[in-house]
């Protein structure tokens, strides 16, 4: 990641991994009460540079190196925000947020309700997500349905760089535990970012978005898969085929209107991500689906999804993943009923 | 209780130096304790048993007679009330208690040596503790009934409410003690700490250790209060650790203290004397009150499954009341009048909670969705609008 050369204003072309740095700047900026914590977040700016230079110019009060201890983490980031803090939590990687899992679904989560409102707990904690970055086990993990499953956390996901620099401020400024999911294989992607844009004028927080409008069949993804929806559409489109492309953005709670809206125009639905099948967000939004728009639906839903197998070993994480290839073949298949 | 610090102050070259503060055998204390049984261990005591006041090199108490009385005022109350709430839970009116008898000493010491800008962070056995944070002796029954996860409010009380899953607390009381570090609410005697309460199983969990590194490496004002009452449900100490607990602190860059869980003088001064260095900015302490559970772990366990009636009557022996009853009367500190005005306090508080206790209504089943979430919820209010119609199209059949 390039280093920061003065002050960066305006509208600026930017990769989402400085999107959500810049992001995090702003945050630190606007609130005293904003903490960085994690392991290497500091000096060494986060092992995939998304805190790069902030420790420096925050200090070591405001970006804290932890002890390599994801419970922990966790655990003394709800004290600090029962104290008043907003802490930003880094997971290195999705598949080391496993040990701090109790202190996210049995304590984080569930703090505001059993204390009947008198304890909010406005933690984010960031997880690079997903997998095609060639690496070893445990770092190319799909974790979001632990969260979306456990009522009290609110899960979501940029897939673009203007939403990367707004969405980690909505975040923070919620006051509602947010899982934040960066798609890590899409660090690189750049993209049009107004930064001096206010935070309260950006698209909420919470909200679905048809990024790309079409009129035969609608294709639903968030975060690392939007690239391959978007390929996709490129691709259907050589062929005639029109797709409407749907960002959910929000994994929870879901926003599925212009989801009901889309598929009662076209007709058929395709939910992609790479989180294993089974129980995975497209369950979820297939069964709403079909009960909003039984009557719309000319095929059955269908779903384009990581195997229901543990994270393959690099070399084979191409036929896992979601492709252009499977998402044709399953609009194809939306079409032979 | 006075404000004033009961202790002297710690030498800050000695709150650096990682050592133990406990005494070694040879103590006055160390022999006292060892006259009840051999296998006690050395730890800082200043009440015997028998009720005799003994001296302590680096811990001592300096208490108005009003003051003793408070403190087996307290006692006594805390102890009438866990006894009532197992009467209730045996009567049907509690789903579960958990009883804090045996440990009176441990959580009243520790309890009253809190100032009030203290936090408190319990597991589920701290009613004592609750009880000094001037939290109504009813706010945890709600939990133990079933009717809510524990009705007070922590930041009105600076003591949070229980926590079920094993140590997962400590690291909430780290992190809280880090925030005030980083408000720079430490260096002077209004400086602030907080002190958490976990037991010889939890120092286990993985949590706990977490929490003392953290607490170590950022020189956290945290309080660690193991009450180490020997079973974790059925599993003694031995399953544990194979280590005196207060020994582990070493290993974490900070102070480990062992004392006498029972004698709530001994509890007092040695809190009092970790809080005062933690507020001024000397790190965190872990002490081991050493006591016993004299009852089940809840009124679902039965312990006559896994100990001895000869080993729980040897801790009778050391009940943290009687020694206190006794050393009072010795003093002349409190008459037959005093002890029976306490016993008739402890009855008039105890009635209070019995008549609450029954006459708690169910919640109302609208409670199932609210404050999941601080702001938008659309999934649980369309679950709750849902919900509601269903109720409602029980017309005549009692909906309510």
């Amino acid at each position: 990641m390039a280093k920061q050369q003065g002050p960066l204003t305006g509208t600026q072309t930017l990769t989402i991994g400085k999107a959500l740095n810049l992001g995090l700047r702003r945050a630190l900026e606007d609130d005293p009460k904003v903490l960085l914590m994690g392991e290497d977040v500091g000096r060494l700016g986060g092992v995939f540079r998304i805190t790069d230079g902030l420790q420096k110019d925050f200090g070591e009060d405001r970006v804290l190196d932890s002890p390599l201890a994801e419970a922990g983490i966790v655990g003394t980031a709800i004290g600090l925000a029962m104290r008043g803090y907003r802490p930003v939590c880094e997971m290195q990687f999705d598949g080391f947020s496993y040990p701090a899992f109790d202190q996210v679904t049995n304590q984080l989560a569930k703090m505001h309700y059993r204390s009947r409102g008198r304890i909010t707990l406005p933690v984010v904690i960031r997880i690079p997500f997903g997998g095609g970055i060639g690496s070893v086990e445990h770092h190319s993990e799909s974790p979001e349905t632990y969260y979306m499953h456990t009522a009290g956390l609110k899960v979501v996901t940029p897939s673009t760089a203007v939403d990367a620099y707004f969405m980690i401020q909505q975040a923070i400024r919620s006051n509602d535990p947010v899982i934040f999911l960066e798609p890590k294989a899409r660090y690189y992607e750049k993209g049009e970012v107004d930064l001096d844009a206010p935070v309260t004028a950006a698209e909420p927080l919470h909200r679905s978005r048809v990024v790309r409008a079409g009129t035969d069949a609608t294709v639903v993804g968030y975060g690392p898969t939007m690239r391959v929806l978007r390929d996709s559409a490129d691709a259907a489109a050589e062929d005639g085929r029109s797709l409407e492309l749907v960002d959910l953005r929000t994994l929870s709670p879901l926003d599925l209107d212009p989801v009901y809206e889309s598929v009662k125009r076209t007709g058929r639905l395709v939910v992609v991500h790479e989180a294993p099948t089974n129980l995975g967000p497209a369950a979820e939004v297939a069964a709403r689906v079909q009960s909003e728009c039984f009557y719309s639906l000319e095929a059955p839903v269908q779903r384009v999804t990581g195997f229901d197998t543990p994270y393959p070993a690099s070399k084979l994480e191409e036929h896992f993943l979601p492709d252009l290839d499977r998402v044709l073949d399953a609009v194809d298949r939306t079409f032979s009923y | 209780m006075g404000d004033k610090p009961a202790t002297k102050g710690r030498p800050a070259t000695k709150a650096r130096s990682g050592a133990r503060r406990s005494r070694p055998a040879s103590t006055p204390a160390g022999e006292a304790a060892l006259q009840g049984s051999a296998q006690e261990p050395e730890f800082v005591q200043l009440l015997t048993p028998e009720g005799e006041r003994v001296e302590h090199p680096d811990y001592s108490v300096d208490f108005t007679d009003e003051q003793l009385q408070g403190l087996y005022r307290d006692l006594v109350i805390v102890r009438r009330l866990d006894l009532e709430s197992t009467a209730l839970q045996r009567q049907g009116h509690l789903a579960i208690w958990a009883s804090l008898e045996g440990q009176e000493a441990a959580q009243i010491g520790s309890g009253r040596a809190l100032r009030k800008q203290d936090m408190a962070f319990p597991t589920y056995r701290e009613h004592g503790v609750l009880w000094c944070r001037g939290v109504d002796p009813t706010a945890p029954h709600g939990l133990f009934r079933g009717n809510d996860h524990g009705d007070w409010d922590p930041a009105e009380h600076n003591a949070n409410l229980y926590t079920l899953v094993i140590g997962a607390q400590t690291l909430h009381a780290v992190g809280y003690a880090m925030g005030i570090n980083y408000d720079g609410k430490v260096g002077s005697d209004d400086g602030e700490a907080s002190i958490v309460y976990f037991g010889d199983g939890a120092s286990s969990q993985g949590d706990v250790h977490e929490a003392c590194v953290f607490a170590g490496v950022y020189h956290a004002p945290v309080v660690f209060f193991c009450q180490n009452n020997q079973y974790a449900i059925s599993e003694p100490v031995e399953r544990q650790t194979r280590t005196p607990i207060y020994q582990r602190a070493a290993g974490y860059g900070f102070p480990g203290v062992r004392v006498d869980g029972n004698d709530v003088l001994a509890c007092y001064a040695v809190a009092r004397h970790a809080l005062d260095a933690a507020r001024h900015g000397q790190g965190p302490t872990l002490i081991e009150a050493y006591t016993y559970r004299m009852g089940a772990h809840t009124t679902t366990d039965d312990p006559t499954r896994y100990r001895t009636g000869s080993e729980v009557e040897s801790w009778k022996q050391r009940d943290p009341i009687t020694r206190m009853r006794t050393y009072l009367a010795k003093a002349g500190i409190g008459d037959d009048d005093f002890f029976a005005s306490v016993d008739a306090d402890a009855d008039r508080i105890t009635g209070r909670l019995r008549e609450f206790v029954i006459g708690l209504p169910d919640p109302d089943p609208s409670r199932l969705f609210e404050h999941v979430y601080a702001e938008e919820s659309p999934l649980q209010d369309a679950e709750r609008a849902w919900f509601e119609q269903y109720q409602s199209s029980f017309v005549g059949e009692g909906a309510h």
